[in-house]
């Protein structure tokens, strides 16, 4: 679904990264892991066609559903005003979405249970309903690539279960191939499959989740020693992955 | 209770009844015009004299009265209307193309690039379509270079749009008194003058058409574009995700945008402020969604400039330069609105 090739990227003089290959199968979700400024949003704008890598290519093998980073608007649409400009792909230059586009968009809300939400002012939302509202508007242009510029940092523990468990089901129930960046190993460790490392501007790893989020890996990324802990409650066991702060 | 009314007014129940109160208003504004006036016809006349155009009637109005409303004012409030409705149009479609409610077609540098094109062409000829012709010419001219100083690594902040379009209209002004400086005072000058401080008093039919084509056609447009224009409204990344081809849509709007914008300079001058606050009084009864606001903001524009004209040809003696009085009510009430949204973030980018 999300194949890339030696793509590498520069801001002028300032090599960002390069040689970064993976690709990503349907129903599979993949994690961007760096410390701040090392380019995960530069690398996903690359891979989204924001920006244009200087070598290497991106290709998706599906319609893409890109949420950003920030979810502010200029100006006060309600939900459902946003979610079917969703469809701005499939309405044609001069024409307004028909009946069939509202129904998209409300079924969309409806899969992420926001059906309540429809009428509400974006902006009065909080910010993991917004966060759900974007996911909610890729949805509705019958994305089948969903890539997500660190859709559950900015969180509260409730609301960052929510959106990854949901992230989670969408991969399985509709076959979404994932892509995301994250500050938290731990919300790799959760959900995603693979995780790409982006650990200087030379050297991006990419591997699956096991592989990649050893503590050795991380500690090297991050600059600070890690420890994985498992909780055992009920019958069900929960892995965490711990900074030891200094 | 500013909040609870504005909240009450956008919900879509009441939106039938909003704009059959626009439509009334509008009307009920277009007919008091046509009977106010330093020779002033009674509203019963106004009403016979606009039927017996459909229907054969024993007239009880005079001839001279029948002649005033139907060769001058009848135009006249046409005009201030098409102005009022199309610089609405142009405002709304400006400030969701530049996601900011502070934008109008004075800031982006069409009035100016248009006043000066306008200036260029009396100073040169007689003809009407050259005035409308160059003054399109330039507005859009304008507009481009104000885009193009204010880009910068594929986007346009507000602020330096804002920078740029004081700047370009700096210079489309001095240019402006160039053609003034070289006009000759008898008989150009006078001209350039008068139609540069914006009036319907020499309206006409012919103006009227002058008038009516561009700003249907351009409004026509916008409206259509309406959905493309919301997406816009997010912002260039957001739309380019979500599949719209952000230059070329935004270009076709701007274009529209400058056609309205100079046909209006071209037929009455330059009116400042119009397409600035109405865009924004009709924004806080609709909510942004711009197929509701586009149509709101067209007959609150029109029902305002036609009000305005009546002021401008009945408070005194002398005809008051149209664009005078809306810059007497723009500016102060923009300043207001500025301050109470100045918490919104509507004003950072």
């Amino acid at each position: 679904m999300i194949d890339v090739q030696d793509l590498g990227f520069r801001y002028g003089e300032n090599r960002v990264f390069r040689d970064v290959s993976f690709s990503l199968a349907a129903g599979k979700i993949a994690a961007i892991l760096g410390p701040n400024g090392r380019g995960k949003t530069t690398l996903l704008k690359s891979v989204v066609g924001l920006l244009k890598p200087d070598t290497g290519t991106a290709s998706l093998g599906g319609r893409l559903g890109y949420v950003a980073q920030r979810a502010e608007i200029a100006f006060a649409y309600k939900v459902i005003d946003i979610v079917v400009m969703g469809r701005a792909a499939h309405v044609g230059m001069f024409r307004a979405p028909g009946p069939k586009d509202y129904q998209h968009a409300r079924n969309a809300l409806s899969l992420l249970g926001l059906s309540g939400f429809a009428e509400q002012h974006f902006n009065r939302l909080s910010g993991g309903e917004r966060q759900l509202v974007m996911i909610a508007r890729a949805l509705a242009s019958e994305c089948q690539v969903l890539i997500l510029d660190e859709p559950a940092s900015a969180l509260d523990f409730r609301n960052q279960d929510l959106v990854l468990s949901t992230l989670r089901r969408l991969a399985e129930d509709l076959g979404l191939a994932i892509l995301m960046t994250t500050h938290f190993p731990q919300h790799a460790a959760h959900i995603a499959d693979y995780a790409l490392l982006l650990q200087s501007a030379d050297d991006a790893q990419w591997g699956s989740s096991e592989e990649m989020l050893s503590e050795e890996k991380l500690e090297l990324l991050f600059g600070l020693p890690v420890e994985k802990v498992q909780v055992q409650r009920g019958d069900k066991t929960h892995s965490g992955i711990l900074p030891l702060f200094s | 209770m500013q909040q609870t009314l504005v909240a009450g007014v956008r919900e879509s129940r009441w939106r039938p009844a909003l704009f059959i109160v626009l439509v009334i208003v509008l009307v009920l504004s277009a007919l008091l015009s046509l009977a106010i006036g330093r020779f002033a016809v009674p509203v019963s006349h106004v009403a016979g004299i606009l039927a017996s155009a459909l229907l054969p009637m024993e007239p009880w109005w005079t001839p001279v009265e029948a002649r005033v409303v139907e060769l001058i004012r009848i135009p006249r409030v046409l005009m201030a209307g098409l102005a009022g409705a199309g610089l609405a149009v142009a405002g709304s479609a400006l400030q969701g193309i530049f996601r900011n409610p502070l934008v109008g077609p004075q800031i982006i540098g069409v009035s100016s690039g248009a006043a000066f094109g306008g200036a260029l062409a009396i100073l040169l000829s007689e003809s009407r379509y050259l005035l409308i012709g160059l003054a399109f010419a330039c507005g859009m001219l304008a507009m481009v270079i104000v885009y193009s100083i204010s880009r910068q690594q594929g986007r346009a902040s507000i602020l330096m749009l804002v920078l740029a379009g004081i700047v370009t209209s700096a210079f489309f002004s001095a240019l402006v008194s160039v053609t003034k400086f070289v006009a000759d005072p008898d008989d150009k000058l006078p001209a350039i003058v008068f139609w540069l401080m914006g009036s319907f008093a020499s309206a006409s039919y012919e103006k009227v058409w002058l008038i009516a084509v561009p700003v249907i056609i351009g409004s026509a447009v916008i409206y259509l574009m309406r959905f493309q224009i919301n997406v816009l409204s997010l912002g260039d990344e957001e739309a380019h995700a979500l599949g719209v081809k952000v230059e070329r849509t935004r270009w076709i709007a701007l274009t529209a945008i400058a056609l309205i914008s100079s046909a209006v300079v071209a037929a009455a001058g330059v009116i400042g402020w119009v397409g600035l606050v109405i865009p924004h009084f009709a924004r806080m009864l609709t909510g942004p969604d711009h197929k509701v606001l586009i149509p709101a903001a067209m007959l609150i524009g029109a029902s305002y400039l036609i009000h305005v004209d009546n002021v401008a040809r009945t408070a005194i003696a002398a005809e008051i330069p149209v664009g005078i009085i809306t810059a007497l009510i723009g500016a102060p009430i923009f300043g207001l609105l500025l301050r109470r949204t100045a918490n919104k973030g509507w004003t950072s980018e």
